[in-house]
């Protein structure tokens, strides 16, 4: 067992495996349980790098890629301008009460979904649906099945986000002191709602 | 001809559902009429049909259309049309027109006169649907009809409240229309029984295909289904010991009474017997049709020795039917078939008479029934009167009348029989029918006024209501005369039906009828003097004679109603109460409230998860995922366990 | 050598990481952070059954879980900054108004 250990640590992918692993997980462990926002995005955000990384070690090159691009260059971008908004830097004070129950509920699912991976699996009768194409780039080749049998989740997809970027300007941009749109009666609803209480 | 049958059989039913269209409204004398046309409709389909059959003697069957079709079981919708099914079709069609038409006059005053003519005409449509199907199964579709009907009529007056037994014996009209609901259930079980073991043992339920199939069957299945059949019969024909709803069934309104409980409904069971004629008169079965005609005495004997005493109007004509019916039966169960069939056409002409004509007299005494309270009526209702002796002297049996002739052909098969106990019985009982049913005329009719004092001021009933019941006194009187022509229009049923008296009989039937003679008209005399005089020698209530001991067995019907009510209604009741209290409440009842209690308490101990708090809800989704999570594990491991097994 | 199992275990520590930080957090942000967890430990065990089978369905899946991320962080950093502006707060103990 530790012979294999150290075996594939010695190995190039194996060696990164079990770097990235540890890091991984050190650095969401501090984005769950650090106090400071900063912290946890900061660690979020080189988490999701490492990540990345093992989607390389894996071979989806294009996955990888797109896991920085977007989470890294947008979706943390997106965050760091809404801590600024919120003034996050400030510590917000948590009661964490059932602290027990919390980590015995995770180690519980830690727990049973490891030796639900571990089990060997038996099934043989698995075929690949879309193979992947020998001698061929990643991206090219996730391109061909993302345009051709993937399609019309792809465009649905497009879709999604076209309507969560509306509705991210309009939630936000709405109660931004220069309104995208000259009606602010809601926003006056909103405000002698909040007064009243 | 097939159209005829449809007209015959439908067009009560189209009058019922149309009197239904109005049955919530005022009361409409159109509805009324209508139903009376549409009536009259089917009686002429109906005395078309007989005419039809007297003429070229074609027997018609028709197929309306399948009606039960499972595997080897087949019904179909079918209606015979032969003798015995076209002398009920007129005779029912018949009186139930004039029954009607007299309704119209009675019910003038009542709110619910619409609803009252929906109900008549849908029984007349069972009742035709009874006499006319060609199987066992239709007979009992319009057998369960009648009864259902018989039920809403008699209940009319629902909203009548309950008397203590000894204020009135039927209690109420609810009360009375539940026993005799309930009782002739009881008998109809007998009758599905029989009917289950004929199909059983002959796989059919055609008449003629039952019957052809008899001779193949053993003693015990012919004696079986002869007795379950005999059963139905005796509870829709009220004999001993289902008798007791009959009486009680007179809180209904009169044109019911006439119509269901002494012309038509009533007779159902005879008809049964007779219709079944081919079972009854096999060799085997021969016990069974002594069993009836013994039971078919005894009854008339019995209801008429309580009809001696009675004081309410109608209970005496409707012990006099009882009486009747036991006449039949006796006639019926000793193979002489076709003169019980006379002698139920016969009684339903004289028999509605009567009751229509007591009808009369109850609307002018404002539903006052007592005997005892009425006396010289006939200067004020001088109609009624002449209907009501008309009738009268045709249910005791004075030639000419119509009753003479069944009823003496009745006691001629008694003797001719050689069965003289029941032949004396019969003679005496024709002796106290004479007595009763004068006694009845006498003190509402003659003797002295007691009613004016009382506050009463009757009056006569209506010119067409009179009108309406000339025809049945007409056929009263001539129904007699038709006897040899009726006996030669039967016979061609088949040898099943034919009875002949032996010449030994024959020769002494003259004298026989003589002396039945003597001694109705010796009743009637004796009844003339103790009841019927004025003056001194006027009739007076002797209180006295009230306590003796015959007396008071006979007016509390030789407690048989008491009996039914000490050691079957009230364990009954007491049975009932103990399963409700014990076993419904607290099994069944709790059972059920303890699921919802429990559902109930679960949701409000369980309320408190609700803090509206995401942290806690979520808390409890992860514990959620968690518990399915194990499932999960767990039955991959029993499935991994069964594949590596 | 390093099979999928390896993957697999990693992914479902990187999960039960992620349902800690839900289950602890009060701040929603927080809670926006696990989440993203959680979708990108669902994310490599695609990938790395994806890698394992020669399939390239997996990936597929992948990107779809990372446009559905994208659009979450959207639509739910909108929704804070609503929830912040009528509240003034970001702690989910302040948001018990659906007490039943």
């Amino acid at each position: 067992m530790f012979e294999n250990f150290i075996a594939s640590l010695m190995t190039v992918e194996g060696f990164a495996f079990y770097l990235f692993s540890i890091l991984t997980i050190g650095l969401f462990l501090v984005t769950v349980l650090s106090k400071n926002i900063l912290y946890a995005m900061t660690s979020l955000a080189a988490g999701m790098i490492l990540i990345s990384g093992f989607f390389f070690i894996l071979g989806a090159d294009f996955l990888g890629v797109i896991q920085i691009i977007v989470y890294v260059g947008a979706i943390m971008a997106l965050y760091a301008f809404a801590m600024m908004f919120f003034d996050a830097t400030r510590n917000i004070k948590e009661n964490n009460t059932n602290a027990p129950l919390v980590f015995i509920l995770g180690g519980l699912s830690a727990l049973m979904l490891v030796m639900m991976f571990a089990a060997p699996i038996h099934s043989d009768a698995i075929v690949a649906l879309y193979p992947m194409t020998e001698g061929v780039g990643n991206v090219q080749d996730v391109g061909m099945v993302l345009f051709t049998k993937y399609l019309i989740p792809f465009e649905v997809a497009a879709l999604m986000l076209l309507v969560a970027m509306i509705s991210g300007i309009i939630l936000a941009g709405k109660k931004m002191d220069n309104s995208l749109t000259e009606d602010t009666s809601a926003d006056d609803e909103i405000l002698i709602t909040k007064d009243e209480k | 001809m097939e159209s005829l049958v449809y007209v015959a059989l439908f067009a009560p039913f189209v009058g019922s559902l149309f009197a239904s269209l109005f049955g919530m409204s005022e009361r409409q004398i159109f509805v009324g009429v209508v139903a009376s046309l549409l009536l009259f409709i089917s009686f002429l389909a109906s005395a078309l049909l007989a005419a039809n059959l007297y003429i070229t003697g074609d027997v018609i069957h028709i197929t309306m259309m399948d009606w039960i079709s499972a595997g080897d079981f087949n019904v179909a919708f079918g209606f015979v049309v032969d003798q015995i099914s076209v002398t009920m079709m007129t005779v029912v069609t018949l009186v139930s027109t004039i029954v009607h038409i007299y309704a119209i006059g009675y019910m003038d005053h009542d709110k619910s006169f619409n609803r009252f003519f929906s109900y008549l005409s849908a029984f007349v449509f069972s009742m035709m649907i009874l006499v006319m199907s060609d199987n066992f199964l239709g007979l009992f579709i319009g057998w369960e009809g009648v009864g259902v009907c018989s039920w809403l009529l008699v209940g009319f007056w629902y909203h009548k409240p309950d008397q203590d037994r000894k204020d009135n014996p039927s209690i109420s009209p609810s009360w009375a229309a539940n026993e005799a609901f309930i009782m002739n259930r009881i008998a109809d079980l007998g009758m599905l029984v029989g009917i289950f073991i004929l199909y059983w043992n002959t796989g059919s339920l055609q008449y003629d295909e039952v019957f052809a199939k008899l001779p193949e069957l053993s003693e015990s299945v012919l004696v079986g289904a002869a007795i379950a059949l005999f059963i139905g019969a005796m509870g829709k024909s009220a004999q001993f010991p289902l008798h007791t709803w009959l009486t009680d069934a007179m809180e209904g309104p009169t044109p019911v009474s006439a119509l269901i409980h002494a012309a038509t409904m009533v007779t159902a069971g005879v008809f049964l017997v007779v219709r079944s004629n081919p079972l009854y008169s096999m060799e085997e079965v021969a016990g069974v049709s002594m069993f009836i005609a013994s039971l078919g005495t005894f009854v008339a004997f019995y209801a008429a020795s309580m009809a001696l005493v009675e004081r309410d109007l109608k209970r005496i004509i409707a012990y006099s039917t009882l009486s009747q019916l036991g006449y039949m039966f006796a006639a019926a169960g000793l193979g002489a078939y076709w003169i019980a069939l006379f002698h139920l056409a016969a009684h339903a002409f004289f028999k509605a008479l009567l009751f229509l004509g007591g009808g009369n007299v109850m609307h002018a005494m404002h539903d006052e029934l007592d005997l005892f309270k009425m006396g010289d009526l006939r200067k004020k209702m001088r109609g009624t009167w002449l209907y009501m002796g008309f009738a009268s002297i045709a249910l005791v049996g004075l030639p000419p009348l119509a009753g003479f002739w069944s009823k003496d052909a009745i006691i001629e098969t008694a003797f001719n029989e050689h069965t003289y106990i029941l032949w004396i019985m019969l003679v005496i009982t024709a002796g106290m029918t004479a007595f009763y049913s004068f006694r009845q005329v006498f003190l509402s009719f003659h003797g002295e006024d007691r009613h004016t004092a009382l506050g009463f001021h009757p009056h006569e009933m209506y010119k067409f209501v009179l009108a309406a019941m000339f025809p049945l006194a007409v056929l009263a009187l001539i129904t007699g005369w038709f006897m040899s022509s009726y006996k030669e229009f039967i016979y061609k049923i088949g040898e099943s039906v034919q009875y002949e008296m032996s010449d030994h009989t024959h020769h002494l039937a003259i004298y026989l009828a003589l002396m039945v003679i003597f001694i109705v008209l010796s009743s009637i005399t004796f009844a003339y003097f103790k009841y019927a005089r004025t003056g001194e020698k006027a009739w007076k209530r002797d209180e006295e004679k009230e306590q003796g001991f015959f007396y008071k067995l006979l007016i509390n019907q030789y407690y048989v109603p008491k009996f039914y009510e000490e050691f079957i209604t009230k364990p009954y009741a007491m049975i009932s109460e103990v399963f409700w209290t014990k076993i419904d409440l607290k099994i069944v009842d709790a059972t059920v409230d303890n699921i919802a209690k429990f559902f109930y308490a679960t949701g409000d101990k369980t309320r408190s998860m609700q803090t509206g708090n995401l942290s806690n809800y979520l808390n409890w989704m992860a514990v959620g995922a968690m518990i399915l999570l194990g499932v999960a594990a767990i039955s991959a491991m029993i499935g991994l366990g069964g594949i590596d097994g | 050598m390093i099979g999928l199992s390896h993957y697999l275990i990693l992914s479902a520590i990187l999960f039960s990481i992620g349902l800690v930080g839900i289950l602890r957090r009060r701040n929603i942000l927080m809670l926006l952070f696990a989440t993203e967890i959680m979708l990108n430990a669902t994310n490599i065990a695609f990938v790395a059954i994806s890698d394992n089978y020669g399939d390239l369905t997996g990936q597929m899946f992948a990107f779809y879980i990372i446009a559905i991320a994208a659009s979450e962080v959207a639509v739910g950093l909108g929704l804070l900054i609503v929830l912040y502006k009528r509240h003034g707060s970001l702690d989910l103990d302040d948001l018990a108004s659906m007490r039943g």
